[in-house]
């Protein structure tokens, strides 16, 4: 292995593990990473044919709303560093070991995840001081956190036998990984404690349990926002309390409307 | 909150306000918005999601619309409550909420749940719009089809996925936000003072709405522990969870329950870091216990 090589991968590492949060130039999909890496070894010929096999596993890797998929980032760096690179694994064990490493990649994504919180609590008080520059900084710092989490375990996997690779696969508890994909399952709730609690006033909680009740029914998310729209057109002009309160602080507009409708009485 | 608060204030400002002196977003800062927002999930974190990432993205807006320091820092942490759609779908946002805070820079009465309300009530149904055309269709046709080169060995098939991709992104970023922005400042400026306050308003209603479509339907939990298991007619074993009980009383209520826990601690000024760790170790213990599993397990 030249210095070269390790340069490359690592930065070629780098760049997917930013990539999986950011999700715009798709640098930690297979099809790209794998070949990067591949490319890495001046071989992208071997690696564009294991990220084509590993692009077809993880068609349907997608982060919705706030749950994350498997991590392909990490996925397809390492097991392209196996076949590539000079423990030379052959494709078959190369994708055989992808689903395990993107199972460890989404432990530490979701770590990074968590101390993003203490790096957005900082940005706070910078935006308290109205300090742009440290809100940017604090903003992409999280990013970077991102970048190394996959950097430098490709780094040590670069180093590694094989096998102490997978018996560290192994090694860790399935309590602590199913534990925390449970957690990362229903952690949300917070957010959205957060932003009820400042939305919340005694007018707009129906607005909510509306909201939650028809849930449940088989409406994607646009009829949904149809629905919350005519709601929303039904309250603002039907509601007369709102009509009076518009009278009441001394705008004319309302009252307008408001002696409109008594006319047509 | 109070939406009305400011009425008498701003419908001076109106008249005061001529269209010389009105701030106005520069194309400059049109296309760094659009470029800034490539980085909207940077900081994503579980507590607020992609906040930060949404501030970093109108910065440039707050840059040019608030001279005054304290008028600035009052925007930046507007900006940094709780935010999250597709990642591609928040440029429209952008565009929207740009144009709302050039009209408040402008004297314009909108105030800070309002233009919460609009991105929340923006974030859920544009989610669901994305997420469905973005990863559930173009991403899984383009990749298979740059699979199909790739695994033959074709270096095509990394670059038609690449380049393909982002030219397609850009585009759709670009569109979208010229598309919010445009329509936003036509909404602003085709409405009166009274007639703003009733979409303001809406906007409120609308993004409390989603929130509650979104509660049960984003959160992920599942007591597994069984009540009952009964042994149907052809002999099959049907098994009744905690979860399963609970949702057949009221579609839901695991989250529910789960989240007015959450906005009760929070009401009692416990820290959510605390609250977050704190829901981890619960999932942890949870499956180590045997009473949460996996979703859909």
């Amino acid at each position: 292995m030249t210095i070269l090589t390790i340069v490359l991968v690592i930065i070629f590492a780098f760049l997917a593990g930013m990539e999986s949060i950011l999700d715009q130039f798709q640098f930690h999909q297979p099809v790209v990473a794998c070949t990067l890496i591949g490319l890495a070894f001046g071989d992208p010929i071997k690696g564009v044919i294991l990220g084509g096999t590993l692009q077809l596993i993880a068609l349907g890797w997608m982060n919705i709303g706030a749950s994350i998929a498997p991590d392909a980032a990490f996925a397809s760096v390492a097991s392209a560093i196996l076949v590539c690179g000079p423990a030379g694994l052959d494709n078959g064990r190369g994708i055989a070991l992808a689903v395990p490493f993107s199972m460890a990649g989404l432990i530490l994504t979701i770590a990074v995840r968590t101390v993003a919180i203490f790096i957005v609590h900082a940005a706070d008080k910078a935006v308290e001081k109205g300090n742009v520059r440290l809100v940017e900084a604090l903003h992409f710092g999280t990013c970077i956190l991102q970048g190394l989490r996959v950097a430098i375990p490709a780094a040590l996997i670069l180093f590694l036998p094989p096998e102490q690779v997978t018996a560290a696969l192994n090694s860790v508890p399935d309590v602590i990984t199913n534990g925390l994909q449970i957690g990362g399952g229903f952690i949300v709730v917070i957010g959205y404690a957060m932003i009820t609690n400042m939305m919340a006033t005694k007018d707009l909680w129906p607005f909510f349990f509306v909201g939650f009740v028809v849930s449940q029914l088989d409406f994607n998310l646009i009829e949904m926002g149809a629905i919350g729209l005519c709601v929303a057109f039904i309250y603002i002009n039907v509601w007369p309390a709102f009509q009076n309160r518009i009278a009441g602080s001394g705008g004319s507009g309302g009252g307008d409307d408001l002696d409109a409708v008594l006319e047509d009485y | 909150m109070a939406i009305f608060k400011k009425k008498n204030k701003t419908e001076n400002n109106n008249i005061t306000v001529s269209d010389a002196n009105k701030k106005k977003l520069t194309k400059g800062d049109l296309i760094s918005i659009w470029w800034r927002t490539t980085f909207s999930q940077a900081s994503w974190n579980y507590e607020r999601m992609q906040n930060l990432g949404f501030l970093y993205g109108i910065m440039p807006a707050i840059k040019r619309l608030y001279t005054n320091k304290e008028d600035k820092i009052a925007a930046m942490k507007r900006h940094m409550q709780f935010y999250n759609t597709h990642p591609y779908l928040t440029w429209p946002v952008m565009g929207v909420v740009a144009s709302l805070e050039e009209d408040r820079a402008n004297g314009g009465e909108i105030d800070d749940a309002a233009i919460n309300g609009v991105k929340i009530g923006m974030m859920g149904p544009l989610a669901g719009v994305g997420d469905p055309i973005f990863w559930g269709t173009l991403r899984p046709v383009l990749g298979a089809f740059a699979a199909s080169m790739a695994t033959g060995g074709s270096l095509a098939g990394f670059l038609v996925f690449l380049i393909g991709w982002n030219v397609i992104r850009m585009a759709f970023a670009w569109f979208t936000q010229k598309l919010g922005y445009v329509e936003g400042v036509k909404i602003t400026d085709n409405m009166g003072g009274n007639q703003l306050q009733k979409l303001t308003f809406g906007a409120s209603v609308l993004g409390m709405f989603i929130m509650g479509v979104l509660v049960p339907r984003w959160t992920n939990i599942n007591l597994s522990s069984v009540i009952q298991t009964t042994t149907e007619e052809d002999g099959t074993q049907k098994v009744t969870t905690l979860n399963d009980m609970l949702n057949s009383i009221f579609h839901g209520l695991p989250a529910l329950l789960l989240l007015f826990l959450c906005v009760w601690l929070l009401r009692k000024k416990v820290n959510p870091l605390i609250i977050i760790f704190g829901l981890f170790a619960f999932g942890i213990l949870g499956y180590w216990l045997g009473f949460l599993a996996l979703p859909g397990a």
